[in-house]
Order: structure tokens, then C-alpha cells, then sequence
């Protein structure tokens, strides 16, 4: 039943890669347009950004705060390691966006990190030219081949999200995230369940330590800290779908050009 | 031919003193960022350091113009009165949150990197924020509005490609579509913001 329902969504993720093979970057920055992604469930939306803010209160935020505390060294050895894992989402995504080449540069970045790098604690690669690492996944994949983020929504403890992403996201779990699959999907005599679970509440973690600061600067200086977030959230999404600082260059500047002084 | 001599001394002249007056975009802000810094790093206390970095933002920074592009289409529709209102009480809640959000940064170190000349208005300055034990390197660029290129002027600052102009007119278009697209409900959540 499973291997059906995976062959049904990678079918129809191949068939919209095709159709829309032509869609260009003008196109997919378009639609992705914070201002385009509509929000059809606010009220929902904001009682669960509600919940995620006193689940922050609770746990995120006393653990960031703890976790600020240890020495960079270790750190930075466990942001690499996160990062040095998530390389195993970014991989097929970078094929399945046609970037061979990116693929094949983060092929060998994890390779020479959980190897010399001792399990990617070290970002030896980078001292080998293997720079400008960039995250890829499955709803950026679908992004790229053309297709609408949908409503915005905010799920429960993972944050802010579209339809297209969250819909994505549940090929993680149906085979397309080689971590999980070691994980939790198989019987391993390597790794356990909570390895899997350890490393995305960490990684919660450690997103919440880089940005203590400026989430509560955020906070503290926003009339609307909900909508704050959501077109911070929506404008990063933008730009990583189109790895580019194209925004900057496109971004509409007709508002501004009325404004004179 | 003294006339023809007389034009072209008065012609060099004035090329020569417009150009002296001119700022480039990237040594403006690298010398607002310098400022900037300077009063972060001094002894002083917190409320004497808010008070002379909204110094420095109001010759720096364009907050008419941002404040209006905040406002976005619905500005077409105010009068005189309610636009001299928004612009007095904008200022009030840019100016509060600008130095707000600045002042709890010690000595930050921004080094300017590069520029990229978007239009004869708009040049982009690229700039890091050197990292510390306690955040990584942040990416920061500054539009600046070179319509008058004797006086330069801020616009927006784009963190790590997040534009905080652009995040800001979402949060405004947000209280406005909650209250139907009221103005007095967005004066009064201004208000509320710069008396607490």
C-alpha cells in the first residue's frame, strides 16, 4: 500500500517536473511572492502560532539559552554535524532539480566530512574548495518544477509552512530522506529511532540559539508578531528556491519610485 | 573668445564643485556604520545611546519615504491631514524601534564589502556583521536612495536577503486588513507602540 502511494506521488512529481520543465525564474519568483501566498486559515493559523509561541516559552527557548552557553568549539561541531546530515535531503533533491553538478559537490562534502571530518563535527570540506553549501528539499523540488506554494499555514511545534511544503515534507517520511529510512524507517543495528528524533529537536535547537537575538529583538519591536514572521518566513522561502539574491534585484520597486522626498 | 574662456571656466567650476559634494553610496554607509558603532562601544548609558543613534537615523535614514512605502496602496486615499498625522507618528514608532533594536548590539564590527548600482535611485551596499561567540556572520544590505547624491539616504536594510521594509509593510497591511482597513486603528496601534 505504501510502495503504491510513493510510486503514485513520485509519478506525479516527475509529470509536473516535465510540464513545466520551461517555467522560468521570473515565473517561480512570482509565485512565490509573499504577498501572493494567501492566508486562508488565519484564525487557525494564529491560535497555533499562539501555542507554538508558549511551547517556545516552555522549551525551546530555556534549552537555547542553555545551549548558547557552551564553548563555539562545540557549537560549531554540532551545527556542522546537523548540517553534515542534512545533506543526505539535499543530495536527491539537487537531481531532482536537475543541479548535477551541486550534487555531485555535496556528494563529495559529506563524503569528506563524515569521513575526515569526523561524522561532518569538521567541515573539512570547505578547506577543500567544497564551499557554498545551500539546503535543498523536497518542497523547494516542487517549487522549482512550477508548482504554487497554496495557503500558508503554521503547523503545530514545526512553525510556519505552505500547503506545497508541508505536502512535501511528507516524502521524508515515505522513503525520500535517506536519515529517517536509517533511522526510524528501517531496522538498523546502527541507529535508533531517537537518533533521528535527537537530531531534529536539535537542530530546533540550535536554529533557535543562532537566532536568539533576533527573534527577540522581533518580538519586542513588532506590532504584529505573526505577520512579522510570516513574510520573514515567506521572503527566506522565496530566496531559497531560487538560491539567488535575485529579490533584491527584482523586488518591485515601483512603490518606492512613487515616494519622492 | 573671453566669453567661450569665461563659460568654460564657469562650466569646470561647477562640474568640479558638484562632484566634490557627491557621496558614494558604500563610503556613506560604511561612515554611518562607523558612527554607529562608536556610540554602541561608549561608556554610556542605554537611554544617552538611544538618544544619539536617533540622531544619526534621522540624517541618514529616508523615514518619510519608508514610512509611506509601508503604507502601501492605501496611502493614494489619505488626505493631507491623516498623511501629516502617519508621517509624525510613524517617525515616532521608526525612530523608537530603530534604536531599540540597535541599542542591544555591543560594538558591532560591519565591514563594507561591495556596491551594485540598481538604477540612477537605488544602489545596493553589501555589508557583514561579523560574527561572535554568541551569533554567526550576518549578511546585511542597505538600499540606499540616490535620487540627490549629496544626500544619500537609507531605505531599507536587507538582512541575510529579508528586506525589513518589506517585512514591515506586511505587518501593516496585517493590522489593516484585521480592522477593515481603517487607518485610525493603525495610528492607534502606532500610538499604543511609542507610549509603552
Amino acid at each position: 500500500m505504501m510502495k503504491k502511494f510513493l510510486i503514485i506521488i513520485f509519478t506525479t512529481l516527475a509529470l509536473t517536473l516535465n510540464v513545466n520543465a520551461g517555467s522560468d525564474g521570473d515565473l517561480i519568483l512570482k509565485k512565490n511572492e509573499p504577498t501572493e501566498v494567501k492566508d486562508c486559515f488565519e484564525k487557525i493559523n494564529r491560535v497555533t502560532f499562539a501555542f507554538n509561541q508558549t511551547l517556545d516559552g516552555a522549551i525551546f527557548k530555556p534549552v537555547a539559552s542553555l545551549y548558547r552557553k557552551l564553548p563555539s568549539p562545540a557549537k560549531t561541531g554540532v551545527s556542522n554535524s546537523l548540517e553534515n546530515i542534512s545533506h543526505l535531503l539535499t543530495i536527491p533533491n539537487n537531481v531532482l532539480q536537475g543541479d548535477f553538478k551541486q550534487a555531485g559537490i555535496n556528494t563529495g562534502r559529506f563524503i569528506i566530512n563524515t569521513t575526515l571530518g569526523i561524522l561532518g563535527i569538521f567541515d573539512v570540506a570547505q578547506y577543500l574548495g567544497l564551499t557554498n553549501y545551500e539546503k535543498e528539499d523536497y518542497g523547494q523540488s516542487l517549487a522549482k518544477a512550477g508548482v504554487g506554494p497554496g495557503c500558508y499555514i503554521v503547523l503545530p511545534v514545526l512553525g510556519p509552512s505552505t500547503l506545497r511544503d508541508t505536502v512535501a515534507s511528507t516524502l521524508n517520511f515515505l522513503g525520500g530522506d535517506p536519515w529517517y529510512n536509517v533511522t526510524v524507517g528501517k531496522d538498523t543495528q546502527y541507529f535508533e529511532n531517537s537518533d533521528y528524533y535527537f537530531s531534529k529537536g536539535t537542530s530546533g535547537v540550535d536554529f533557535r540559539a543562532k537566532n536568539y537575538d533576533s527573534i527577540e529583538n522581533l518580538e519586542k519591536n513588532s506590532l504584529d508578531f505573526y505577520a512579522s514572521v510570516k513574510s520573514l518566513y515567506l521572503q527566506d522561502r522565496q530566496q531559497k528556491i531560487l538560491n539567488s539574491r535575485k529579490i533584491i534585484n527584482t523586488q518591485d520597486d515601483s512603490d518606492w519610485e512613487e515616494i519622492s522626498q | 573668445m573671453k566669453i567661450r574662456k569665461i563659460i568654460l571656466i564657469i562650466f569646470f567650476y561647477f562640474s568640479t564643485f558638484g562632484n566634490s559634494f557627491s557621496i558614494e553610496a558604500d563610503i556613506f554607509v560604511q561612515s554611518t556604520v562607523n558612527r554607529a558603532s562608536k556610540i554602541l562601544s561608549e561608556n554610556l548609558s542605554k537611554k544617552e545611546k538611544i538618544n544619539k543613534l536617533k540622531l544619526i537615523a534621522e540624517e541618514t535614514v529616508d523615514i518619510n519615504g519608508i514610512g509611506f512605502y509601508t503604507l502601501g496602496s492605501i496611502r493614494k486615499s489619505l488626505d493631507d491631514n491623516q498623511k501629516k498625522k502617519y508621517s509624525k507618528l510613524f517617525r515616532e514608532y521608526f525612530l523608537k524601534s530603530f534604536s531599540s533594536r540597535l541599542s542591544e548590539y555591543t560594538n558591532p564590527e560591519i565591514d563594507v564589502l561591495s556596491k551594485e548600482v540598481l538604477s540612477e535611485n537605488y544602489t545596493i551596499v553589501n555589508s557583514l556583521l561579523k560574527g561572535t561567540s554568541d551569533r554567526p556572520e550576518v549578511k546585511i544590505d542597505w538600499r540606499v536612495y540616490t535620487k540627490n547624491p549629496e544626500n544619500p539616504l537609507i531605505r531599507d536594510l536587507i538582512i541575510e536577503g529579508l528586506s525589513l521594509a518589506r517585512t514591515q509593510k506586511e505587518e501593516f497591511a496585517s493590522i489593516l486588513n484585521s480592522n477593515d482597513n481603517d487607518i485610525n486603528a493603525l495610528f492607534n496601534t502606532l500610538k499604543e507602540f511609542s507610549k509603552n
